[in-house]
């Protein structure tokens, strides 16, 4: 029998895979073609302090092995996915969930961060300063040292749960955001969040995307975010969860190597709905092929020092 | 929702754009006409939304138009070919609430998925009527299938065959409700044209196709919807132009 648990800021998970926010709704959509308790845990739907509509249509571009979205943080505003949303999502998922957050300033970040800490489903708080499709705010917070600190630092005051930073790709050296963001009191980072990309549509020779531009993620990304999670993985001693690109059991034994504790999937679920299943379950065998016993032991192999 | 393995049986030309593609496997999952399948194209990311035209058991047909990189795959595929297929997607129409004379007003890829809806009204005993709309004769297809349960009217709007003209210029007749599907200024036109209310089909580039990515969002009077999960079929009074 291999060991699949892995140990992610105090809490187990029965395996690192953890369907990445903004891909899985609350759950319910999955839930009824599988049991999603299978999974390590998810991340919810980013959630802000008031309710949005998100971007203009197209949201959407089709790429070589990726997509571009635009949604722009689409969602029912916090106090409604607490009333709502997230009773629902008890009754399909019993572990504890990972609460994305958003916002476009600090006090609107501890304001949602606040609520949902305060909610019991909620183990861990996965604070979006990376999202690519907002304006004043979202990834603005992720491109700066200082200001991701100050993020965490104001967040981490307020809330007891673990505070997870997710981290924007779209930036020269992310391992000194990931080392300001350790530095300011967070428990944990998670990177990549979407590349920025944009497609022309031959035909009407306008952005194929109505906002112009999106957030560019799929099995593409998959080596520029294991280079990413390596860079920052060397540089912090809080975990790193892998984002980007993971499609295979594979992908999230190499993205471990590199130094991920846990790995979040994508716009696989997008495309594949039975994604996450089917890599949990050929975990083990392909763990075999590669003589690993436990995965808490791979973590960081190939880290730089 | 339903994942599953389906076989080709036919895929033909319709027209010199429009093929029809019949595939076997489970379609339990389509309950309702105006559903769609989400097929899996090797080789391409996004998987590619269709609506379903029929049902027969264990049969679905769809009718594709060859536009891009997909759809043109897909007229390549041979008869026992497999596709992953995503089935049972989307509200579909509701056929309840059609009155006794229900009327359906499509224009071209937008006809496919009311021949199911047109069978089904028939089998409940109602008189449905059809006006369907094409560009040119070269253009036309399901004719004389539509005809088998409808009164159908067609016009292409170079009067090449059928009537002159389009769609909205032949619905100043008496009907209880209106089933609508095609483009989305054709939807307008139809909308402001009808007299009664009605369900109108909506198209958008989707992600997923079931309701998990947001990227087909529409603002209508009661709130935000997936135009994959919560339509594409939308109520006439809850539709924000």
């Amino acid at each position: 029998m291999v060991d699949t648990t892995v140990d992610l800021c105090g809490i187990t998970l029965d395996n690192p895979v953890i369907p990445a926010s903004g891909t899985f709704g609350y759950g319910y959509e999955f839930a009824q073609l599988y049991d999603i308790n299978i999974l390590g845990t998810f991340s919810f739907k980013g959630t802000t302090k008031e309710p949005r509509f998100g971007n203009p249509t197209p949201r959407i571009a089709e790429c070589t092995a990726g997509m571009i979205n635009s949604v722009g943080l689409q969602n029912p505003g916090v106090e409604k996915v607490i009333a709502e949303e997230l009773p629902r999502l008890k009754s399909c998922f019993s572990k504890k969930v990972m609460a994305n957050v958003g916002g476009f300033s600090v006090d609107e970040y501890v304001y949602t961060a606040q609520r949902l800490d305060e909610c019991d489903c909620v183990g861990w708080l996965e604070i979006n300063i990376s999202c690519p499709n907002v304006h004043g705010g979202g990834m603005s917070f992720g491109t700066s040292p200082s200001a991701a600190a100050q993020v965490t630092e104001a967040v981490k005051k307020r809330v007891r749960k673990p505070v997870i930073i997710k981290l924007s790709p779209n930036v020269t050296d992310i391992a000194a955001i990931a080392e300001a963001c350790e530095a300011a009191g967070a428990d944990g980072i998670s990177l990549i969040n979407t590349l920025l990309g944009m497609r022309i549509d031959l035909r009407t020779r306008k952005p194929v995307i109505a906002n112009r531009k999106g957030g560019f993620s799929g099995e593409a990304i998959f080596p520029i975010a294991l280079r990413m999670v390596n860079d920052a993985a060397s540089r912090v001693k809080i975990p790193v969860i892998g984002i980007g690109g993971v499609a295979s059991a594979e992908n999230v034994i190499e993205m471990m190597l590199a130094g991920a504790t846990a790995v979040e999937v994508g716009a696989a679920n997008l495309v594949d709905p039975f994604a996450c299943r089917d890599i949990i379950n050929a975990l083990p065998t392909v763990m075999q092929k590669y003589r690993i016993q436990s995965l808490k032991e791979i973590i960081g192999e190939c880290v730089n020092g | 929702m339903k994942n599953g393995i389906f076989t080709i049986t036919e895929n033909k030309p319709l027209t010199h754009n429009i093929m029809l593609m019949r595939l076997r496997g489970d379609a339990s999952a389509c309950t309702r006409p105006g559903q769609f399948i989400n097929i899996k194209i090797e080789g391409l990311f996004l998987r590619r939304p269709i609506s379903v035209c029929d049902i027969k058991g264990d049969e679905i047909t769809i009718i594709y138009k060859i536009v891009g990189a997909g759809t043109n795959r897909m007229s390549n595929m041979k008869v026992g070919d497999e596709l992953d297929v995503l089935s049972g997607l989307g509200n579909g129409y509701d056929t309840s609430l059609s009155g006794d004379r229900p009327l359906l007003v499509g224009a071209g890829v937008g006809v496919p998925p009311l021949y199911l809806l047109a069978k089904k009204l028939t089998a409940e005993g109602k008189k449905v009527s059809a006006v369907l709309g094409f560009h040119d004769k070269s253009d036309v297809f399901f004719e004389k299938e539509f005809a088998e349960f409808c009164d159908l009217t067609v016009a292409t709007s170079n009067g090449s065959h059928g009537k002159k003209g389009r769609v909205t210029d032949y619905m100043d007749t008496d009907y209880t409700y209106v089933y609508v599907c095609g483009p989305a200024a054709m939807l307008r036109s139809v909308y402001d044209k009808s007299k009664t209310s009605g369900q109108f089909s909506f198209e958008e580039r989707m992600g997923c196709g079931f309701g998990a990515c947001m990227g087909c969002s529409c603002k209508t009077k009661y709130g935000y919807k997936r135009i994959c999960k919560d339509g594409p079929v939308l109520c006439k009074e809850e539709i924000i132009w």
